[in-house]
C-alpha cells in the first residue's frame, strides 16, 4: 500500500462500511455517558423552577422542615459574571432574578450530597409571584396587546424580495392560497440532559457533559463566571442522542452545575429526569405559514407571497438563525421569478424553542410541499396536472437561480431523483389502483410526494465567520489523531472523520483515533450542527492531511509513493527536528460565495442536498388512524462517506419525522408542557415505523470532505408533507396542520357529511 | 424511601452478589450504583423506554420498575454479561457483532437495553419473523436509528447471514 495512492474518487476506506469507531464500547456497556461518571466527594444538584408563565418574583421562602444548612443554595446573586446565556442575543438569564417569563424557568439551585434529599427540598422552596399577563400564541404576540419582549415582541424578521410580486397577480392564470401549521416537537433523545462541574480557584471551572458544541458552552461559562479562556474547560462525555436539543441547552445546565460547584466546593452532578427534561428544555419551533401563489396557464410559478411566522418562546436564544433557515427553505427547490417572503419570529411565554434537526427547514418545507399539492388540486388545466407534473414543471436545474438568486452551479438532478422515487415506489400504478379500491373500502390508501433541498453548513457568510480550525497530529506511539471540536452523538462524526484522515494519509482505519472533545486540547472547528461535519469539517481534515504529507515530503524525506512504515518513519524524523508533528487548517470557502445579509441575496449555502420522498399511507375510516405503510427516500447528498451510517441517518430522520407528522403532540396548558412523560408524549416504536427504502444518487461535491455534502438534517424535511399529501390522496381531504392525530382525523373526516365545513384551496 | 436496609442476594452475569440496600431501591440503581454496572441505562424511569432492560430469571424486565427485594435469589443478566470474556480476548456476542456491522447502534444509549431485548427475542424465536422482531423490540425505544438497522442486526445475528442482509417487508 502506498501513501495517498488513492484518487479522490477511488478510495479504500471512504465509502466502505467500516465498523463504527466507538461501536464496541457502546455495545459492551463500556461507553461512559455523563450519568455513568462520578467524582470524588460529588454532590447532586437540582433546580427550583417557576410555576407561572410570567410574573414578578415577590418572595422566596424556605420551608423550616428542611435542614437547609446541609444544602448549597445558589441564586442569581451568586453569579460572579454576567447573568446571561451567551447565544445570539444575551437576553436569557442563567437564573431569573426579578421576573420570570416562562413556566419551568430556573430561579434557584440546590445541591446536596444525597440526591434523594433534593426532591423534597425543591418542593419546600416557596416562591410567590405577582403574575403578569402572558402570551401563548403567534397571534397574541403579533397583536402586540401585551408586550413581553423588547418593544414589539419581535425576536427577528427577514424580508426576502425578488422580481416584482405586485404586478404578477394581474397576469396570473391561477392564484392559490393556503395556510399551514406545525406544532412543537420534542427531540426525545433517550439520554436526558446532564452535566458534572468542578471548580477550583486555580483551575477555574471544568464541566463534563452531554452536549453538541463544546465551544458554545465554553463561551457562556466564560461570561457567567467572568473567567479567561484558559480557566474554562468543557469536556464532552459520550452523548446519548442530541438532534439539536443539546446545541443550546447545555450552556444553561453547565452554568447551573458550575455555580453549585463553585459555591459548595464540591463537584456537582446535575442529570435531569425525563419529566424535567421534557418540561424545561427546548423543542422545535411551532410555525404558521401562509402562501399565496400565482401560476401561469401552464402551471408554472409566477409569483409567491409567503408570510412565515414562528413562536420563538420567551427568549431569543437561536430563534433568529432558525428563522433564517426557514426563510431560505420556504420557496422549495423551484424556479419562481417573483417572490416576497416576510418571516418573523415572535416571542411568547413558552419555554424558549431551540435547535432541532432541520432547524426551521422542516416547518417551511411542510408548508411549501403541502401547498404544491394544494395547487395541483386547485388547478383546472387541460390536460390535468398532477402533483408530480406540477413539481416537474417548476424544478430548479443547473444554471437556474433560486429564491435568493443563487446560481445553481453544481449539477441538480431533481428530475432523476423524482423518476427514481416514482419507479421505486410504483407511485403511478399504486395511485390508480388505490383510487379504484378506496371506493369500496373503509381503509383508504394514498401516495404522497415531497421534493426539497437542504442547505449544508452555516448560512451565507456564517462559515467564514466561524473560521473553523481543525487538523491532525501524529503521536510518538504512531497514532494519527484527529483534532476537532465536532462531537459524536450517534450520527457518525468519529467514524467519518477517521475514514477521511486514514484515506488521505494512505493509512489504515485503525491507525487513526479521535482526540476526545475537550476544549483544553482541541481547536475550535465550529459547532456540530447544520449538517456541516462531513462536508465542511471533513474537507478541512482532508486538506490538513494533504498538507501534512506535503510537509513530510518537503522536510522529512517522505517519498511520493510510500508505505505506512515509511510514513511513520518520516514522522519520527520530523518530530526529532521540530518537536511535534501537527497539521492544522482553517476553513476555506468554495469560490463564488457572496452573501448579503441586508437584502438576503446571494449564495445562501455552499451546497445543497436534494431529495424526493414518497409516502404510502392507509387511513382507516373506522378507527381514524393513519398509518405509513411504506416509505421511499431518494436523495443526492454528494459522496456517501459510509453507506451503513448514511442509511442509518436517513432511516432515523424519516422515523423521527413520521413522529412529527402523526404521533408527537406537545400539549401546552398555561404555557407548560402538560404531557411531559414518555407515557403520553408518544414517539413511533418498532411496531410503527414502516419499511424505509433508502436510495442515494451520488454526485461528489468538490468542496466537501471527499465529496460529501450535508446529510443529517435532510431526512427530517420531507416525510411530514409527503405523508399529509398521501392522506389527501387517500381521503380527498386536505389536512394542513401537524401533528395530525386520530382525533384530528376524526373531527374532519366525520364532518364529511357536512362538506361545507371543509376547507379546500380555491383557484380563481 | 424506607430507612430499613436489607441484605439481598442474587446472581449477576453468573457471579453471586450480595448488596446491602433499602428493599425498595430500584434494581436499576443497585446495578449502576452498588455494583458499578453502568451499562444499563435510565431513559425514563417509568417503564416506557426499555433502556434499563435486563434479563431476570429468563424474563425481560425494566429494571427501573423492579424493587431490588424482588430480585432476591434471581439470576440477572445485563449487557456486561453478553460478552463476559471480552477482556481476556474473547469474542463479542453474535448480537453485538451484528449490531456493530449492521449499524444497529448510533448514539448507543438504547443499545444495552435493545441488546437484552434482542437476546430474549432470539432465545424465544431463533429465527424470528419481521413481525416477531417488531413485537419483541416494541418495548425498547430508539430515537436514532428508526429501528431498521436494528431489525437488520437481529436478522443477521439470528441467521449468521451476510451483515448487509436487508429486512424484508413486515
Ligand atoms: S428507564 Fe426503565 S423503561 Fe425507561
Ligand atoms: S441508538 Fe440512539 S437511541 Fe438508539
Amino acid at each position: 500500500m502506498s501513501t495517498a495512492a488513492t484518487t479522490r474518487s477511488q478510495t479504500r476506506i471512504v465509502g466502505a462500511p467500516v465498523p463504527r469507531k466507538e461501536g464496541i464500547d457502546k455495545l459492551v456497556g463500556r461507553a461512559q455517558y455523563v450519568d455513568d461518571l462520578t467524582r470524588e466527594g460529588m454532590f447532586y444538584g437540582a433546580t427550583v423552577r417557576s410555576t407561572i408563565p410570567r410574573g414578578l418574583i415577590r418572595s422566596i421562602a424556605f420551608d423550616p422542615h428542611i435542614a437547609w444548612c446541609d444544602f448549597t443554595i445558589v441564586t442569581a446573586k451568586d453569579i460572579p459574571g454576567k447573568n446571561h446565556i451567551q447565544l445570539i442575543v444575551a437576553d436569557q438569564p442563567c437564573l431569573a432574578e426579578t421576573q420570570v417569563n416562562h413556566c419551568d424557568e430556573p430561579i434557584l439551585l440546590l445541591a446536596h450530597p444525597d440526591k434523594h434529599k433534593l426532591l423534597a427540598a425543591v418542593a419546600a422552596v416557596h416562591i410567590e409571584y405577582d403574575p403578569l399577563p402572558a402570551v401563548f400564541s403567534i397571534e397574541e404576540s403579533e397583536s402586540q396587546k401585551e408586550i413581553i419582549l423588547g418593544e414589539d415582541n419581535l425576536i427577528k424578521s427577514f424580508l426576502l424580495e425578488k422580481g416584482d410580486v405586485d404586478s404578477a397577480w394581474a397576469r396570473a392564470a391561477h392564484i392559490v392560497e393556503g395556510e399551514y401549521r406545525t406544532g412543537p416537537q420534542e427531540h426525545l433523545y433517550i439520554e436526558n440532559n446532564g452535566m458534572i462541574a468542578e471548580w477550583s480557584a486555580e483551575d477555574g471551572i471544568t464541566v463534563w457533559g452531554s452536549l453538541q458544541c463544546p465551544y458554545y458552552v465554553h463561551k457562556t461559562l466564560r461570561a457567567v463566571f467572568d473567567l479567561p479562556d484558559e480557566k474554562v474547560r468543557v469536556i464532552q462525555t459520550e452523548t446519548g442522542g442530541a438532534f439539536g436539543g443539546k446545541e443550546d441547552y447545555p450552556s444553561v445546565l453547565a452554568s447551573h452545575a458550575g455555580l453549585l460547584a463553585m459555591k459548595s466546593g464540591h463537584a456537582v452532578k446535575m442529570v435531569y429526569d425525563r419529566m424535567e427534561d421534557l418540561a424545561a428544555t427546548t423543542k422545535r419551533h411551532p410555525s404558521r405559514i401562509r402562501h399565496r401563489t400565482a401560476l401561469d396557464a401552464d402551471g408554472k410559478l409566477l409569483a409567491m407571497e409567503i408570510d412565515l411566522a414562528t413562536d420563538g418562546g420567551a427568549y431569543s436564544t437561536l430563534s433568529a438563525t432558525v428563522l433564517s433557515r426557514a426563510t431560505l427553505h420556504a420557496c422549495g427547490p423551484y424556479v419562481c421569478p417573483n417572490i416576497r417572503l416576510r418571516s418573523r419570529a415572535w416571542a411568547t411565554n413558552h419555554v424558549p424553542y431551540g435547535a432541532f434537526r432541520g432547524f426551521g427547514a422542516p416547518q417551511a418545507i411542510f408548508a411549501m410541499e403541502r401547498h404544491m399539492d394544494a395547487i395541483a388540486a386547485a388547478l383546472h388545466i387541460d390536460p390535468p396536472i398532477d402533483p408530480v407534473e406540477l413539481r416537474r414543471r417548476n424544478f430548479l436545474h443547473q444554471g437556474d437561480r433560486n429564491a435568493t438568486d443563487q446560481l445553481m452551479r453544481e449539477p441538480v438532478i431533481l428530475d432523476q431523483l423524482l423518476d427514481r422515487a416514482l419507479a421505486e415506489s410504483d407511485y403511478h400504478a399504486k395511485r390508480a389502483r388505490y383510487a379504484r379500491e378506496n371506493l369500496a373500502s373503509p381503509v383508504k390508501r394514498g401516495m404522497g410526494i415531497a421534493a426539497f433541498y437542504h442547505g449544508s453548513g452555516f448560512t451565507g457568510s456564517g462559515e467564514l465567520y466561524l473560521n473553523s480550525l481543525a487538523g491532525v497530529d501524529v503521536t510518538p506511539d504512531e497514532k494519527v489523531r484527529v483534532l476537532v471540536s465536532n462531537t459524536e452523538f450517534g450520527q457518525g462524526t468519529n467514524t467519518i472523520l477517521t475514514q477521511i484522515a486514514a484515506e488521505a494519509l494512505g493509512l489504515e482505519f485503525s491507525d487513526v483515533t479521535m482526540v476526545p472533545p475537550d476544549t483544553a486540547h482541541i481547536p475550535n472547528s465550529g459547532p456540530t450542527v447544520a449538517s456541516r461535519t462531513g462536508m465542511v469539517v471533513g474537507r478541512i481534515i482532508e486538506r490538513a492531511c494533504l498538507q501534512l504529507l506535503a510537509l513530510l515530503r518537503e522536510s522529512a524525506g517522505l517519498q511520493e509513493k510510500s508505505t505506512r512504515e515509511q510514513f511513520f518513519a518520516a514522522c519520527r524524523r520530523f518530530r526529532a527536528a521540530h518537536g511535534k508533528v501537527e497539521s492544522l487548517c482553517y476553513y476555506e470557502a468554495p469560490p463564488g460565495i457572496h452573501w448579503d445579509d441586508a437584502t438576503y441575496h446571494g449564495e445562501a449555502y455552499g451546497a445543497y442536498a436534494w431529495a424526493v420522498y414518497v409516502a404510502q399511507v392507509a387511513v382507516d375510516t373506522v378507527t381514524y388512524s393513519a398509518e405509513v405503510e411504506d416509505f421511499w427516500a431518494v436523495q443526492e447528498v454528494g459522496r456517501v462517506l459510509h453507506p451503513v451510517l448514511a442509511t442509518g441517518q436517513i432511516e432515523g430522520g424519516v422515523a423521527q419525522a413520521i413522529g412529527y407528522a402523526l404521533y408527537e403532540k406537545v400539549v401546552l396548558e398555561n404555557g407548560r408542557m402538560a404531557n411531559n412523560q414518555m407515557t403520553n408524549y408518544i414517539m413511533p416504536t418498532a411496531e410503527d415505523v414502516p419499511p424505509i427504502h433508502v436510495v442515494f444518487e451520488e454526485i461528489p461535491f468538490r468542496y466537501g470532505g471527499y465529496g460529501a455534502k450535508g446529510i443529517g438534517e435532510l431526512p427530517h424535511d420531507g416525510p411530514a408533507p409527503a405523508i399529509l399529501n398521501a392522506i389527501r390522496d387517500a381521503t380527498g381531504v386536505p389536512f394542513n396542520a401537524i401533528p395530525l392525530l386520530p382525533e384530528d382525523l376524526f373531527a374532519t373526516l366525520a364532518a364529511r357529511e357536512h362538506p361545507e365545513n371543509l376547507w379546500e384551496p380555491v383557484a380563481s | 424511601m424506607s430507612t430499613r436496609w436489607d441484605s439481598i442476594r442474587f446472581t449477576v452475569n453468573g457471579q453471586p452478589r450480595t448488596v446491602h440496600a433499602p428493599p425498595m431501591k430500584r434494581l436499576l440503581d443497585v446495578l449502576r450504583e452498588d455494583l458499578h454496572l453502568t451499562g444499563t441505562k435510565e431513559g425514563c424511569g417509568e417503564g416506557e423506554c426499555g433502556s434499563c432492560s435486563v434479563r431476570m430469571n429468563g424474563e425481560l424486565v425494566n429494571s427501573c420498575l423492579v424493587p431490588v427485594l424482588q430480585a432476591e435469589g434471581a439470576q440477572i443478566q445485563t449487557v456486561e454479561g453478553l460478552a463476559p470474556d471480552l477482556d481476556s480476548g474473547g469474542a463479542l456476542h453474535p448480537l453485538q457483532e451484528a449490531f456493530l456491522h449492521c449499524g444497529g447502534a448510533q448514539c448507543g444509549i438504547c443499545t444495552p437495553g435493545m441488546l437484552m431485548a434482542a437476546a430474549q427475542l432470539i432465545e424465544r424465536h431463533p429465527h424470528p419473523s419481521q413481525a416477531e422482531i417488531r413485537e419483541g423490540l416494541a418495548g425498547n425505544l430508539c430515537r436514532c436509528t428508526g429501528f431498521a438497522r436494528i431489525f437488520a442486526s437481529v436478522v443477521a445475528a439470528a441467521t449468521h447471514a451476510a451483515p448487509e442482509q436487508e429486512p424484508d417487508a413486515r
